[in-house]
């Protein structure tokens, strides 16, 4: 059982897919070929910088931090509910939260599709009940409805299994030391679950700033994401250099959140999602 | 009242959550067109949907690609999982970050990697491609799927079957792989799983011809709402939750690590 080699094919196979692509694509990025020359230059770089694309970029993060504060702000009491000593049959209850997420991610996008429609159900009962039709597809309304319905989960799982490890004679200590809850919420359970909170918000924050499906369906064809920008360059205008350089500023981008976030959990416990 | 309030507030998040999965299921059965009426029970769209030869393509690419990309990623899984094993601390970590680069970043940018790779080398754009980014994707999750079980595993056992005579590979097959068998089993489903479930990576990593079913759903999707697209949400979702169910209960059962498999 000491054979290191077992596993060579294994690194091989992993820096010729994984590590050579992302080569590539930090090659297209910083390169442009005109008139059958490829010139080493940061044009690429300097054209995300145009209004057109950076207010793509702003946009993406704006969502994408809406998503993560909507999620955070549903999701944290449905985990302290979940986490609560209230809640018999908690692994039932945990299961059934997380079976929708099972169903294909399209297919759970393509729902709210037929529910936001104009003639789908909610304009329907709408109707029925003689209120006025909204306009309900292809909005950021939309967009963000469909993040939030995506990647709560997310945000709950995390919190939910920080909370659920936490020490109940620490709140008992509290009470007995006369905090009401409001006081022991704050104090207490809220920091120890800091590190939950930090792993949600990022596994919410990262999809929902690369999605270009949600953006595509609710949003419309015209709405333009960091992931449409990207999909586009790819699949219809060809632009490999641009396209590279702007999936090149994406992952910048979820690095220096992951940075930022990895600052508020430095034991690095993370929820143990991961 | 803090516990009926918290209660309420339950129900309404699962109605939140199912709601719009239901209405997907119910709507499959509708004889109407519309998404707001409901015009009695059919089950047309279902057969609508076997009669369409561009779905029942994709069911059979999804599956062929499935299957395939789950078992040479099992395969070639645990045979590196048993190298990064027995591996030295910094080689080790090196190869565990390595396994870990795809799981971590976004699908589209690994989808456009491998896209860019494979054009780079001249490889055409389809079932090939395909199968290739799918084992991809799927090995790591298949080495940390079986990592956990080779930690548990005594190593004593495979240096006493050798003292006894067996052959190296005789002892693997007879005394390690039995041991690390759940684990190695619970990897190929949950690859087998992440496969059928592929939308982004599949998109930029095919090409005419060979397309999945989460690429024909995109692409009917696109076009607006097709009753179609119900009816196979709902046959996929039964199919999905059983595999799924299956692999929980195996984490589960097999160690504390249940929440493993929600993360996906």
């Amino acid at each position: 059982m000491k054979k290191g080699w077992i596993s060579y094919p294994y690194i091989l196979w992993m820096i010729i897919f994984t590590i050579v692509p992302l080569l590539l694509v930090m090659y297209y990025g910083f390169t442009k070929t005109e008139n059958g020359t490829t010139v080493l230059t940061p044009d690429n770089f300097i054209r995300v910088m145009e209004p057109t694309y950076l207010k793509v970029l702003w946009r993406s993060v704006l969502l994408a931090l809406v998503s993560t504060v909507v999620c955070f702000i549903i999701g944290y009491p449905v985990a302290m509910i979940l986490a609560g000593r209230d809640i018999s049959r908690k692994s039932t209850l945990v299961l059934l939260f997380v079976i929708p997420m099972w169903m294909n991610f399209l297919l759970r996008t393509y729902a709210w599709m037929t529910l936001l429609d104009r003639k789908g159900l909610i304009n329907t009962l709408l109707g029925a009940l003689g209120l006025p039709q909204l306009n309900l597809l292809y909005t950021d309304f939309a967009v963000i409805l469909g993040m939030v319905y995506n990647f709560l989960p997310f945000m709950v799982l995390p919190i939910y299994s920080v909370l659920r490890k936490i020490d109940r004679s620490l709140i008992e200590a509290a009470e007995d030391l006369g905090s009401d809850t409001v006081t022991v919420f704050r104090k207490v359970i809220f920091p120890l679950s800091l590190p939950g909170v930090v792993s949600g918000i990022t596994m919410v924050f990262m999809p929902a700033v690369t999605t270009f499906i949600i953006s595509k369906l609710l949003g419309g064809s015209q709405y333009m994401l960091i992931g449409n920008l990207i999909e586009d360059q790819f699949m219809r205008v060809y632009d490999w250099n641009f396209g590279s350089a702007v999936s090149i500023i994406m992952m910048l981008l979820i690095l220096l959140s992951m940075g930022v976030m990895a600052r508020y959990d430095k034991e690095g416990t993370g929820g143990g999602l991961f | 009242m803090k516990k009926a309030f918290g209660r309420f507030y339950l129900v309404l998040i699962f109605a939140f959550l199912y709601a719009p999965v239901l209405t997907l299921i119910v709507f499959s059965f509708n004889d109407s067109r519309s998404r707001g009426n409901w015009g009695g029970f059919t089950l047309k769209w279902y057969s609508a949907l076997f009669r369409d030869r561009h779905v029942l393509s994709s069911l059979y690419y999804t599956l062929t690609i499935a299957l395939l990309s789950a078992l040479i990623a099992t395969v070639a899984g645990t045979a590196a999982a048993i190298g990064i094993h027995n591996m030295k601390k910094i080689l080790k970590s090196f190869v565990m970050n390595l396994t870990y680069l795809p799981v971590i970043s976004p699908d589209i940018v690994t989808g456009i990697s491998l896209m860019i790779l494979f054009v780079f080398v001249r490889l055409n754009l389809g079932f090939t491609t395909l199968l290739l980014a799918h084992i991809t994707f799927n090995i790591p999750y298949v080495i940390l799927s079986v990592l956990p079980k080779l930690k548990q595993l005594n190593k004593h056992m495979y240096e006493a079957a050798l003292d006894l005579g067996a052959k190296p590979l005789y002892a693997f097959f007879r005394v390690i792989l039995p041991e690390i068998m759940p684990g190695v089993v619970t990897g190929f489903l949950l690859a087998f799983t992440l496969s059928l479930d592929d939308f982004i990576i599949s998109f930029f990593t095919t090409g005419s011809g060979v397309s999945t079913l989460s690429i024909t759903i995109y692409s009917m999707a696109r076009l607006g709402i097709n009753p179609k697209i119900n009816a196979l949400s709902t046959l996929m979702f039964i199919v999905v939750l059983a595999l799924l169910l299956i692999v929980n209960k195996r984490s589960s059962a097999n160690s504390k690590n249940g929440t493993a498999v929600m993360n996906i």
